[in-house]
């Protein structure tokens, strides 16, 4: 049961991921990503992540996505505009960083191959993620929030400008 | 396997109960407006009208399917399920009463506790943005457009604003879950003021809730993605028969939905005078409050104009966001003081 369901969230995640880049509309590439989103929830919870599933539905999928909706709605954005875009020499900028990629994951795989976390912790209760943030992760937290604070603040100075 | 045949059968019960009730909701809401009115409201299709709601199933299956000439049909059609589907699962975690003994089992008056039930329902009140959106893309008419991004621009504003007025009951009661949160509220202060959260410490929590929850349902007065003086319909403009029919449950089942939340986290839920000892009679007191709620909702509807747009995002942003942030730091001090 939770082989054959791992098999299905993963798959629609890749086909959907796939077709992110491949769809020539910009809105379709974003229902794709939300498609990508919805099956990683899935996998989420099949993890035990619950809270984890939920926050990544509840910032990605209900907010920064519905953020993209808008403005390509908004700009009506068409699929020739968005074609104009693709450079040549960017194409083969991918490579490196496919290839970096593949190392990153290599490199986490053989990370968990060595310790693994063991089957029924709490490690994704809301409880435990909250306690672990405000301890151990302390520092990169605060970090985090403050670098989120200067790009708020850069938003609102960059389109300030802008109006003028 | 037991508590999958217990769980489909609770399912079944709550989907039949929720869906009649929403069809009674749209009938109430007519009968209301028309006492405001002072007008009789639908009265022709059986005693008192009770018949109205079946008489628009069956018209609304069998009016013609009109559709527009428009480039993402699939989309067109998938768009009203996105909006229904969301609100309708909401009711997998709300918990409608405690717990009772039948035949030597213990059964819980809800489908199930998920230790991040509050978080689950603030998911599935973001997913459903898309359908109206989404609805607003596909019609490809221009009321529709306008008002699939009034809705998207609106709810994202209010999202915010209603996630942070809950912030505060979190900090008191301790838990995510829906059921803990109710329980957490039982009891009394002096023996008089039942310890519902909507009497302290949270007023300004309960008060921003309600009013954001208003704007997240899209009804008056914050109906701007419909506001049908300058936008026809908004968003669902060119849907008709079963397809526009989903979008109306959909409103219908998200009011019901934000009312019970309502209930649940500010006015203790279940919680009353014997319902400790009589578990039936606190689904009782829950449908009583939720009906409060609901009546608000109409007499609103009946009483207030529309805001105007700027009006809306102005209020949003300048006057209940920094209330709620307000009440978060408010929430957290009296959480320190003891």
């Amino acid at each position: 049961m939770e082989r054959a369901l791992f098999l299905i969230f993963a798959l629609t995640a890749i086909v959907a991921a796939f077709n992110v880049p491949l769809r020539r509309h910009p809105l379709h590439s974003v229902l794709a990503l939300l498609v990508v989103l919805g099956a990683l929830t899935g996998l989420y919870v099949l993890l035990g992540a619950y809270f984890l599933a939920v926050i990544q539905v509840v910032i990605y999928a209900g907010a920064i996505l519905v953020l993209f909706l808008f403005v390509i709605m908004l700009l009506n954005l068409r699929a020739e505009e968005a074609r104009l875009e693709r450079r040549p020499l960017l194409r083969w900028l991918a490579l490196p960083f496919a290839a970096l990629l593949g190392v990153e994951i290599a490199y986490l795989v053989r990370l968990f191959e060595e310790n693994p976390v063991p089957s029924g912790t709490s490690v994704g209760v809301t409880e435990s993620i909250g306690r672990e943030l405000f301890t151990t992760y302390l520092l990169p937290f605060e970090l985090t929030s403050i670098l989120i604070l200067i790009a708020l603040v850069g938003a609102v100075v960059l389109a300030r400008r802008e109006g003028r | 396997m037991g508590l999958i045949v217990e769980a489909a059968i609770k399912i079944v019960i709550v989907f039949g109960v929720v869906l009649t009730f929403l069809a009674y909701l749209a009938l109430f809401e007519r009968k209301i407006l028309g006492w405001i009115q002072l007008r009789y409201g639908p009265n022709r299709v059986g005693p008192w009208g009770l018949l109205q709601p079946l008489a628009d199933l069956l018209k609304f299956l069998f009016k013609e399917d009109v559709r527009p000439t428009t480039p993402n049909p699939i989309l067109f059609s998938v768009a009203p399920i996105l909006s229904l589907v969301p609100a309708l699962m909401t009711y997998a975690v709300i918990p409608f009463g405690d717990r009772f003994v039948l035949f030597g089992r213990e059964i819980t008056l809800y489908i199930t506790s998920v230790n991040v039930g509050l978080l689950y329902l603030f998911a599935l009140s973001g997913l459903g943005v898309y359908g109206i959106v989404l609805a607003g893309w596909a019609s490809n008419s221009k009321y529709s457009l306008l008002g699939g991004l009034r809705s998207a621009a609106q709810m994202i504003s209010y999202e915010l604003t209603l996630t942070l007025s809950v912030v505060g009951v979190l900090i008191q009661a301790g838990s995510l879950d829906l059921v803990e949160i109710v329980r957490a509220q039982s009891g009394t202060y002096w023996g008089i003021l039942p310890k519902w959260h909507v009497f302290w410490y949270q007023p300004l929590g309960f008060l921003l809730f309600f009013i954001a929850a208003i704007a997240e349902t899209n009804r008056v007065p914050f109906d701007l993605p419909e506001a049908e003086t300058e936008l026809v319909a908004g968003y669902h403009t060119e849907y008709s028969a079963t397809k526009f029919a989903m979008f109306y449950v959909a409103e219908y089942a998200n009011i019901l939905a934000v009312s019970a939340l309502a209930t649940t986290l500010f006015l203790g839920g279940w919680n009353g005078p014997g319902a400790a000892r009589a578990p039936l009679l606190g689904v009782v007191y829950f449908a009583a409050k939720t009906a409060v709620f609901l009546f608000i909702y109409i007499w609103l509807r009946a009483t207030l104009p529309r805001f105007r747009y700027d009006q809306l995002m102005r209020f949003g942003w300048k006057v209940l966001l920094p209330l709620a942030f307000a009440n978060v730091v408010f929430s957290s001090a009296m959480a320190l003081v003891g």
